[in-house]
């Protein structure tokens, strides 16, 4: 029983069959790779286990609990992080703050009214902030505004601030796209350092096949919104259905 | 001190002795000299600038932090206005429980109108608030007419059933507001040489809410409760992947400055103790839009600059008329003072409106921070003249 468990979710946009009967095991303490070509649906799988689809049928089952019907905040409460495509960070606020942020939600949940506090007296919070951002080698920039960051900094704050809140599983949606060979080296060796240091668990939707077996463990490979096959990297890598699916598209 | 950093507590002083000290600072020019026109130390236009401060103060903390633009915030105004006064007519001339079941009423209302518009966002959220607004103007002006005086708004009668109070005084006349026992008119003034000094009661207490609200924005400005406000204005995607729900923040803040409009609304009816509907008006939301971005969005000060600004220009540029201007251009030959006093003729009086607007425009287009980005980049220019003075101001925030 994994700790993530999704079974026989189906998800129409009108004529299309975005997703048909998908059926994914995410064990505890892995990095489960989902891949696929263009419009294999791996995005809108990750759409429906952060809440921000909904499916037309099927089970969603996280830690136990049903994730289904709840909104992408409660999801996080959950203890589900997202790291996206393009990070999403607070570009307006400083880097401190940005880390700050998700310290305040794990601590007071989803909505507190903590009005009249002030945020210098937060010595706990500011002493999480300071550490995480140590962990990531960011502290020495955390007074600049995050919008004047670098891409690979952005990358690197949007992991912090979801590492900060402890997540049980961390979701990444191709973390590496777009980047020069050398970010993408130091973006696998983070999750690599990430995966040893903190045990956890990972989802990772990616379309370079070198950070794929480089980080891991298993594989689910999706073909048109149906899951093809789920295997260790070793057995996919050979795998006929798989080399079809992915025919002049990458070399695996 | 009192829980603030110190550039924050300086900010504080600096608006108490603003305040505290308008009476002189507003009138620099001597009684019956050319340059008394230009006087602003009456009681008031003093009671504007600072009863419409705290409007743009609680503005701020909506619109500044969290970038929702509201554009029905006079609409809490005029409640808190409504309610003021049948708190005079019904229990009693003291200000103090008008202001504080306008502040109630003006937040509860602001709580419905919030929970129904907030359930959009951008430019749906604008529109939402202005026909609620709208609405709460219409239903004010004619359906409420019971309630509210209608066209002729809401006065008070010389036969109110005032529960703690009489309803006329000795005289015949309808007793003025007044904080347990001092009215709200009543004023000292101070002669010094040719100038004349006036010291408004209802000007102080105006001021005295003024400085409170101030205070409670920085509270507010740097609290966690602000820093996820401004969060929602960053990236609200973001927001709600760090598991933090954006819409009771919102709520919060649309209600804290619905309860500061309600307050600002007690006040001016406290200082005169009537209401209309005009107060609700559209005009009147775009109006404090425009002090806040005219002061400087999302800054502390910003909001309180606009404010005076513009009830300066409503109140100063519109009394210049064309006897004046010919008055200052004497100096010159006919023809060329005619030409000059033709020119500058649609900026002043009415026209006070197209000063503001071309101020407006420039300040939007080379200050897009407002007044308070301007005050920032003077401010800039001095250091960079003082180079040792520069590294101890260079971490200080963008505030």
């Amino acid at each position: 029983m994994g700790i993530l468990e999704v079974k026989g979710i189906n998800k129409r946009f009108g004529g299309l069959q975005a997703l048909g009967d998908v059926n994914l095991s995410v064990a505890e303490n892995t990095t489960h790779a989902i891949i696929g070509p263009n419009g294999a649906g791996k995005s809108t799988l990750l759409n429906v286990l952060v809440g921000k689809l909904i499916p037309d049928s099927g089970s969603v089952m996280f830690d136990g609990q049903s994730v289904l019907g709840r909104k992408p905040h409660e999801i996080n409460q959950m203890g589900i992080s997202r790291v996206f495509q393009t990070p999403e960070i607070f570009s307006d606020l400083s880097v401190f703050e940005n880390v700050m942020i998700p310290c305040f939600a794990k601590r007071d949940g989803a909505f507190r009214m903590h009005a009249i506090e002030s945020i210098f007296a937060e010595k706990g919070i500011q002493q999480q902030a300071d550490e995480i951002l140590n962990d990531v080698n960011m502290l020495e920039k955390k007074d600049m505004t995050a919008s004047s960051l670098s891409r690979g900094d952005k990358r690197r704050l949007e992991m912090a601030m979801c590492l900060v809140q402890d997540p049980k599983l961390l979701l990444l949606d191709e973390p590496t796209a777009g980047m020069a060979r050398a970010d993408t080296e130091n973006t696998i060796n983070l999750l690599k350092e990430i995966r040893a240091q903190r045990g956890i668990t990972m989802a990772i939707i990616e379309h370079d096949m070198n950070v794929v077996f480089s980080l891991a463990e298993r594989i689910t490979v999706l073909a048109q919104g149906m899951p093809l096959v789920e295997d260790t990297p070793d057995n996919i890598k050979g795998h006929p259905k798989v080399r079809e699916a992915y025919l002049g598209e990458a070399q695996v | 001190m009192l829980g603030l950093e110190k550039k924050d507590f300086r900010l504080l002083l600096i608006v108490i002795g603003l305040t505290m000290l308008a009476p002189f600072i507003l009138n620099p020019f001597p009684e019956g000299s050319e340059m008394a026109q230009f006087n602003a130390g009456y009681p008031d236009l003093m009671q504007r600038f600072v009863i419409f401060g705290i409007f743009a103060i609680g503005f701020n903390i909506l619109f500044g932090l969290t970038g929702y633009l509201s554009f029905g915030h006079a609409a809490f105004l005029g409640v808190g206005s409504y309610a003021a006064v049948w708190m005079f007519k019904l229990l009693s001339m003291n200000v103090l429980p008008a202001i504080i079941l306008s502040v109630i009423i003006a937040g509860l209302f602001s709580l419905l109108i919030g929970f129904i518009s907030l359930r959009r966002s951008g430019i749906y959220f604008s529109i939402l608030t202005l026909a609620f607004a709208q609405m709460s103007f219409a239903l004010a002006y004619s359906v409420l007419t019971p309630i509210t005086g209608g066209e002729t708004g809401l006065q008070l009668a010389l036969d109110d059933p005032r529960i703690f109070g009489v309803a006329q005084t000795a005289s015949g006349n309808i007793p003025v507001p007044a904080i347990f026992g001092l009215e709200m008119r009543a004023s000292y003034e101070l002669a010094l040489g040719s100038w004349l000094f006036t010291f408004n009661a209802g000007y102080y207490l105006a001021a005295l809410f003024l400085i409170l609200s101030f205070y409670l924005a920085i509270r507010i400005f740097r609290s966690p409760f602000g820093m996820m406000l401004r969060a929602i204005k960053s990236n609200q995607t973001r927001m709600s992947y760090t598991g933090l729900n954006a819409r009771p923040y919102t709520l919060a803040a649309f209600v804290i400055s619905g309860m500061y409009a309600g307050l600002a609304g007690g006040l001016m009816a406290s200082m005169d103790p009537l209401a209309g509907a005009e107060r609700m008006q559209w005009t009147a939301s775009g109006e404090v839009v425009l002090m806040t971005i005219l002061g400087g969005a999302g800054t502390l000060i910003g909001p309180v600059l606009g404010a005076g600004m513009i009830k300066y220009f409503e109140n100063i540029f519109s009394k210049i008329n064309d006897t004046i201007l010919h008055g200052w251009f004497a100096f010159l030959p006919d023809g060329l003072e005619n030409f000059v006093v033709a020119i500058i003729h649609p900026f002043i009086g009415k026209g006070w409106h197209l000063t503001l607007g071309l101020v407006f425009m420039l300040v939007v287009i080379f200050l897009p921070g407002g007044l308070v980005q301007g005050g920032q980049k003077i401010a800039a220019m001095f250091r960079r003249k003082q180079p040792e003075d520069a590294q101890s101001k260079a971490t200080e925030p963008a505030e």
